[in-house]
């Protein structure tokens, strides 16, 4: 990796690389986020708010489908950065976009829920599971989003040849959005009781 | 970075992850809630600990970083028991059907 | 309002490395000292704004009904938009801004001893997005409606039903500037606490690092903690605004009692987030000035994270006559009682360091012993507020109102005053007017007091905040009450007034002052080791540490300061 940048970057007084320090204390903060919308939709559940029994009406094949999507998806991103730390770089931009791929997969079968769903006249503001439902999906799937961007970008990085340290910092946020879906699963499509 | 150590079978892992899912989807069709509630919730807590320690390295990691997310999840427990503990109460919510009833509002608020 | 800040700035670094254009060097800069005058600069104007609605509501209060020189006629509606916004610009605008985004950027990489903050585009990204949340909350005032009138903890369904606030755009300008300062101040928070724990100059231990770094990293830390549940709630009440979801509202199945636990569950530790800095920048002056080591280091230290432990477990004392139930309201009064001890301890501290000391009443000295004798005011009257029993009646009275003047008013005016004064010269490499400084330090701390202290007695007497007009109720409209309320806007006046003393001050010193030595007040820590102001890349060589920021007076020693990064004899 080159020297670019001021030298605070480089220093290193914890042994942890900076980049990835930051990554670590992004996701604490992501933590918070995701999780005070989820407790507060575990409260809502748990106080039996009127609504709640719509959590039947999720496909879960649509669920399932898409948590294999997201779990594969970690699978090449974490496989993109054992192949940089390689040094081959053509398979580790292949592997990301395979990764961007996963994602588009993923954005495609949400978007067929929604407009069935929609269709269906199960709208945002129907009832609080609706509300809650929509926000949280669309929450993760706008992380999705930057995820993919992010990624994007970083692969023609890699290709120009530096800052080939982001790739194992994508990861962990990608791993992290994947970890945030396999919450939102088991409470959005699973638990309908 | 990570020279030091070496890697997880990511596809074995990945392959424990997709046997998991496919439990934690079977789960629920024999209709018995507690067994719904741990393969949902238990199974998504053993995948998320399996991605966390081999796909985000969190096993290589410094303890710092452990620490850091622990503490993280700790307060989020402490925000869901204080907030709880107000929230499910709700005595006195529900006396609006009853507002003509001058004694049925006093027994409910 | 950037431009104005950076004209200023112009001056004072135009003899500085000319190979940047100007766009580059003041607009758009990666440079930590630039952004963090940005910060300091915007949150002054945000600053006067937030005086200027408070002299317009106080003198309504005052006068009710007589039109306001320089304001006009103030309306019930207005009177209630000055209100919510005065409280969230100075807290948001001005607290957050100056003390950890503007004084962080600006010590943190010159006291630890690096050359910049590890992650210079993202510091400047969170400046452009802070700047646009001050932007759109401007805005938020002249939409049809008017601004957001909704108090600044913006309970719903007032906050989240147009027709309740009359403010159909304003709510919602006012909820998409909060949540973009808190985007802002997550990154810039990130970005803190990497450049603290990893770019440390070789040889500074934990231990070794100044108090002032220590507390803006915790602050911070507090802040990304708590914040995380209210920008979910914000993102619920934002639907709740335009899209008609009900999170917050009965009707739908919703729960406006889960809003304010989401607001006081960050609403609190955020008072220790502004309070930190102030303490730690006062920390480090009070050990300048008084000559003398800081009283026990570690314990000042471990009763912060005392302090930011418990503060996340006090945040229903806010709302005792919310309806909560009475068995966890007890359990929330022992924590409000418990965190003063560690703030006690802290304050004993630095009270120890002062004894025995060689005081030198500087200007910054008196804005922190101003900060530590109004702070502790602020801070025992709390402690009535925290214990339920009595909150039931003071709840919502100018009691409180005063209570938390006498902490904020403190934190944040006091503090800010005290760190510009005592940065003054490294930041602009020219000294203070002193006399005028001490006029300034007067003209404000005696009004502050006269007029804050009449509020405890207001609120005793029964007064509720949030009200328009008083005279239009019989037992609040008594002429000894009117008096005090006469009496208290007057002094805001004064206090106002005495503010040109330092506009006048601060820039005349700024271009014509007396030029500042590299270290005018013989402190230690690794700022004052370099020119005033310090060029582009602080540090001509990376500086070492060998000791603690605290080692003033030392035995034996010819001079009675030892800088941090002055070798060891061998």
């Amino acid at each position: 990796m080159s020297m670019q940048g001021p030298i605070a970057t480089h220093r290193q007084a914890t042994g942890i690389p900076t980049g990835r320090l930051a990554v670590w204390w992004l996701l604490a903060s992501e933590i918070f986020i995701f999780g005070g919308l989820v407790l507060c939709f575990v409260l809502f559940k748990l106080n039996g708010t009127p609504g709640f029994e719509d959590a039947s009406l999720t496909s879960v094949a649509a669920g399932a489908i898409n948590t294999f999507v997201l779990l594969t998806s970690s699978l090449t991103v974490v496989l993109a950065h054992a192949a940089i730390e390689e040094g081959n770089v053509e398979k580790s931009f292949k592997y990301i976009w395979y990764t961007v791929g996963f994602g588009f997969v993923f954005l495609g079968i949400k978007t067929y829920e929604y407009t069935g769903k929609i269709i269906h006249g199960h709208i945002i503001t129907e009832n609080l599971f609706w509300s809650f439902y929509y926000t949280m999906t669309g929450l993760h799937a706008l992380h999705v989003i930057g995820g993919m961007i992010i990624m994007a970008i970083i692969s023609f990085d890699i290709k120009k040849g530096y800052n080939f340290q982001r790739v194992e910092l994508i990861g962990i946020y990608w791993h992290f959005v994947d970890l945030v879906w396999i919450f939102l699963f088991p409470l959005l499509y699973i638990a309908n009781f | 970075m990570s020279e030091t150590h070496g890697h997880p079978n990511y596809i074995k892992i990945w392959y424990w992850l997709l046997f998991l899912l496919i439990i934690s989807t079977v789960g629920p069709m024999l209709e018995i809630p507690i067994v719904t509630l741990i393969t949902a919730f238990g199974i998504a807590i053993v995948k998320s600990y399996m991605v966390a320690a081999n796909f985000m390295h969190l096993k290589f990691e410094k303890k710092i970083i452990w620490l850091l997310l622990l503490m993280s999840i700790c307060l989020l427990g402490v925000f869901f028991f204080g907030v709880g503990s107000d929230v499910m109460m709700t005595e006195g919510d529900q006396w609006i059907d009853c507002i003509e009833d001058k004694s049925c509002v006093e027994q409910r608020l | 309002m950037s431009q104005a800040t950076t004209a200023v700035q112009k001056e004072q670094h135009s003899e500085h490395h000319q190979e940047l254009s100007f766009l580059y060097k003041y607009i758009l800069p990666l440079d930590h000292k630039i952004i963090g005058m940005q910060y300091i600069f915007t949150g002054l104007i945000m600053a006067v704004i937030g005086g200027y609605f408070a002299y317009a509501f106080r003198m309504q209060l005052a006068f009710p009904g007589e039109i306001v020189p320089l304001y006009g006629l103030v309306g019930p509606g207005e009177y209630n938009m000055l209100v919510t916004n005065h409280g969230t610009i100075m807290i948001f605008w001005v607290a957050m801004p100056v003390l950890i985004a503007g004084f962080g950027n600006y010590i943190i990489p010159l006291m630890i001893g690096c050359d910049d903050m590890v992650f210079p585009r993202l510091n400047r990204l969170s400046y452009q997005i802070f700047l646009a949340s001050a932007l759109v909350l401007i805005l938020s005032f002249f939409v049809k409606g008017g601004g957001f009138g909704g108090a600044w903890t913006a309970y719903p369904p007032l906050s989240s039903v147009a027709e309740y606030s009359l403010t159909d755009w304003g709510s919602s300008l006012w909820l998409l500037a909060v949540a973009l300062e808190f985007v802002s101040f997550l990154l810039g928070g990130i970005n803190f606490i990497t450049t603290t724990m990893n770019s440390r100059a070789p040889g500074m231990k934990m231990m070794d690092i100044p108090i002032a770094v220590w507390f803006i990293v915790i602050a911070v830390i507090l802040f990304m903690a708590s914040v995380g549940p209210l920008i979910a709630g914000a993102v619920m009440l934002f639907m709740d605004q335009r899209i008609g979801t009900s999170f917050f509202l009965p009707s739908g199945g919703g729960d406006p009692l889960l809003w304010q636990h989401l607001f006081w569950f960050f609403g609190h530790p955020e008072v220790y987030v502004v309070l930190l800095p102030t303490m730690g920048i006062v920390a480090d002056i009070i050990t300048v000035f008084a000559r003398k080591k800081l009283f026990g280091y570690r314990t000042v230290l471990y009763t912060a994270f005392a302090t930011g432990g418990l503060s996340f477990v006090v945040w229903a004392h806010h709302q005792f006559i919310a309806g909560i139930d009475p068995r966890m309201a007890n359990v929330f009064v022992v924590t409000t009682v418990l965190i003063s001890i560690p703030l006690a301890e802290m304050m004993f501290c630095y009270i120890a360091t002062l004894y025995g000391g060689s005081i030198q009443f500087t200007t910054p000295m008196l804005w922190g012993l101003g900060f530590l004798a109004a702070f502790l005011i602020g801070g025992v009257t709390g402690i009535y507020l925290g214990a339920s029993a009595i909150d039931v009646y003071f709840h919502d009275s100018y009691f409180v109102i005063a209570h938390f003047h006498y902490t904020f008013f403190p934190i944040t005016i006091i503090g800010m005053f005290a760190a510009l004064t005592y940065w003054f010269p490294k930041m602009f490499g020219r000294m203070m007017n002193e006399t005028l400084g001490k006029i300034h330090f007067w003209g404000t701390f005696i009004p502050f007091n006269c007029l804050f202290l009449p509020l405890f007695l207001l609120g005793l007497a029964g007064q509720n905040r949030r009200v328009y007009n008083f005279l239009n109720y019989p037992d609040l409209a008594r002429q000894e009450l009117h008096d005090l309320r006469v009496f208290a806007t007057m002094s805001l006046v004064v206090m106002l007034l005495f503010q040109f003393v330092f506009i006048y001050n601060f820039f005349v010193s700024m271009f014509f002052g007396k030029k500042a030595p590299n270290n005018p007040w013989e402190a230690n820590s690794l700022e004052w080791s370099i020119p005033s102001p310090p060029p582009h890349g602080n540090f001509k060589t990376l500086p070492s540490v060998y000791r603690g920021p605290y080692e003033y007076s030392v035995p034996g020693r010819e001079s009675d300061y030892w800088p941090q990064n002055e070798p060891p004899k061998k």
